[in-house]
């Protein structure tokens, strides 16, 4: 087991955004939190990732207590994450944003007058290529295209090697095109590195093609949890998903 | 050596002969250009590479007056050794008052740099047995190796010049290059493995060492040293200087300094004005000249290049 989380809660100014949510990840699974709108997903990663604080509950990573850790710490035991909205370093290239990353993985970023140009350029490299970033490597990040953008996210996340990925919605705003091409990229990447992942969605359809198993969440609560077939068929899921639809 | 490293080396040359054209007015305005051109540079460390705006930067490089000033005068060490220590009153300084503002973000973290600042200002202007209150500390004069405007002036040059490349050296460090991540997106910096606050409060440091050096500087050439150099005007004048000269440019806040202290000089012989005039350049640079005098430069040979 990579993941566990216990008991998980927390409430914004009395609203209850996350009651109670346990689940665990085996090493190597591929997983997804889905749910509507407001159920809680990014809350429940922003709370794994330490970007959040809990208030109550336990998360367990790679047998080290994690809960309260400070992010920073969190991603150097392993733990890569990428957001639903862009955060990338929007004024340096595509290359300096990767490279950023894997200088700190690398424990260099407190060196004070080595030159940073020419650290560790194949390995960044070599990301810019597993995310399909190559030709786009001098380019100031700022303004490329959002697909571009969301790619560079997964390179920023991959460039710490992380043992485990959280994708909060990956393919948030692409077209049916661009969501699959970027959930076969993902998919590629995670079984070529052996990696652990977790991500959220909305959109069930994106997720059926990639996960091993779908945790269902609704109103901060897990209600369903197993393989796509049979979440797919589950009462409860079928009711959130249809009755959300007709209320939009 | 790079085409950048050698037109560096050409402008320190060029500098380096000004005393000898005679003109001592050059030689004044030069060596005032050079100390709130390091000045700048340090505060464009925390502004245009770790995205803080600090408005209370004149307690660094007041405190590295009075500590100068101080050192000489009260404790009277020699020139030599109270310089030295410049610099470290000022980044002990900025590690306590910076330890309590890297907890803060924007615009809080402005009004609390600004906060201290006058705190330092109050001690500074209340402490009359040390510091002389208001009247100030007179005839903080020249070391005899140094008793000349034009010693002096080499002097300051190689001190400016050397922190400048230490400076330059750290932004182009790995360390410089997280102060960047961290000027675009502390979030992000945050998960990609830094503790973006001690990186911060390491900026700050360096930040408040520079000023500080820079304030010796001044103390021993003003030979005189006030309490108004730590009041937040000051701050201002730094900040606009930073700006000015384009805060995304390595050397822009040393042009900008150039550009003030010179209109300065020339604008206040012809006119009492001097105010109305800087207010009329900055509304001009904001709608104007986003990036600065370097950013925009920059932006021209850019696009010349691209359009060959």
């Amino acid at each position: 087991m990579i993941l566990q989380v216990d008991n998980l809660a927390k409430s914004f100014d009395g609203f209850i955004a996350v009651a109670g949510v346990s689940f665990q990840i085996e090493k190597g699974e591929l997983c997804s939190i889905i749910g509507p709108n407001g159920a809680g997903k990014t809350t429940v990663f922003n709370i794994i990732t330490g970007h959040l604080s809990m208030d109550k509950g336990r998360v367990v990573f790679n047998g080290m207590d994690i809960s309260r850790l400070p992010a920073h710490k969190i991603c150097r035991l392993g733990l890569g994450r990428s957001f639903q909205r862009i955060n990338i370093f929007s004024r340096l290239t595509v290359f300096e944003n990767i490279q950023a990353a894997v200088l700190t993985h690398r424990g260099k970023s407190l060196s004070f007058f080595t030159s940073v140009q020419p650290l560790f350029q194949e390995e960044t490299e070599e990301i810019l290529v597993s995310v399909g970033l190559q030709d786009h490597r001098d380019a100031v990040s700022g303004p490329l295209a959002y697909g571009f953008q969301k790619q560079l996210e997964l390179g920023i996340a991959l460039a710490s090697n992380p043992k485990m990925l959280l994708l909060d919605e990956p393919t948030a705003g692409m077209s049916r095109q661009e969501t699959k091409g970027t959930i076969e990229l993902i998919g590629k990447i995670v079984r070529e590195k052996g990696l652990t992942l977790l991500f959220t969605e909305h959109d069930m359809s994106v997720v059926f093609s990639i996960s091993e198993r779908i945790m269902v969440l609704h109103q901060g609560q897990l209600i369903a949890s197993g393989p796509p077939d049979e979440v797919r068929t589950n009462q409860d899921v079928q009711k959130i998903y249809i009755g959300e639809s007709r209320c939009s | 050596m790079s085409r950048q490293n050698w037109i560096l080396i050409a402008i320190l040359v060029l500098m380096g002969l000004i005393p000898v054209t005679g003109s001592r007015y050059y030689v004044f305005l030069l060596t005032d250009i050079l100390i709130f051109g390091l000045f700048a540079l340090s505060l464009n460390l925390l502004l245009g590479y770790t995205g803080l705006v600090s408005f209370g930067h004149a307690a660094y490089f007041g405190i590295g007056c009075y500590a100068c000033g101080l050192l000489i005068k009260k404790a009277g060490l020699s020139f030599g050794i109270a310089f030295a220590a410049t610099g470290f009153f000022g980044a002990a300084a900025a590690l306590i008052i910076g330890f309590f503002c890297v907890r803060l973000t924007r615009i809080y973290f402005a009004l609390l740099t600004l906060a201290f600042s006058q705190i330092v200002w109050a001690i500074v202007f209340k402490w009359n047995s040390l510091t002389g209150g208001d009247t100030g500390i007179y005839d903080i004069n020249f070391p005899k190796f140094l008793d000349s405007r034009t010693k002096y002036f080499y002097f300051t040059l190689a001190v400016v010049s050397i922190s400048v490349l230490i400076l330059r050296k750290i932004v182009n460090s790995p360390f410089g290059r997280i102060l960047m991540t961290i000027r675009d997106n502390p979030e992000r910096t945050e998960f990609i493995g830094i503790n973006v606050k001690l990186f911060q409060l390491l900026a700050f440091i360096i930040s408040g060492f520079f000023s500080a050096i820079s304030g010796g500087l001044f103390a021993v050439f003003n030979h005189s040293i006030f309490p108004d150099f730590c009041y937040w005007p000051v701050s201002a004048e730094v900040l606009i200087m930073t700006i000015l000269g384009g805060m995304y440019s390595f050397f822009g806040p040393l042009v900008g300094a150039a550009v003030l202290l010179y209109l300065r000089m020339e604008v206040t012989s012809y006119t009492v004005y001097w105010p109305f005039i800087l207010g009329t350049i900055l509304i001009l640079l904001l709608f104007f000249f986003p990036g600065g005098i370097v950013g925009f430069i920059e932006n021209q040979i850019k696009r010349w290049r691209s359009s060959k």
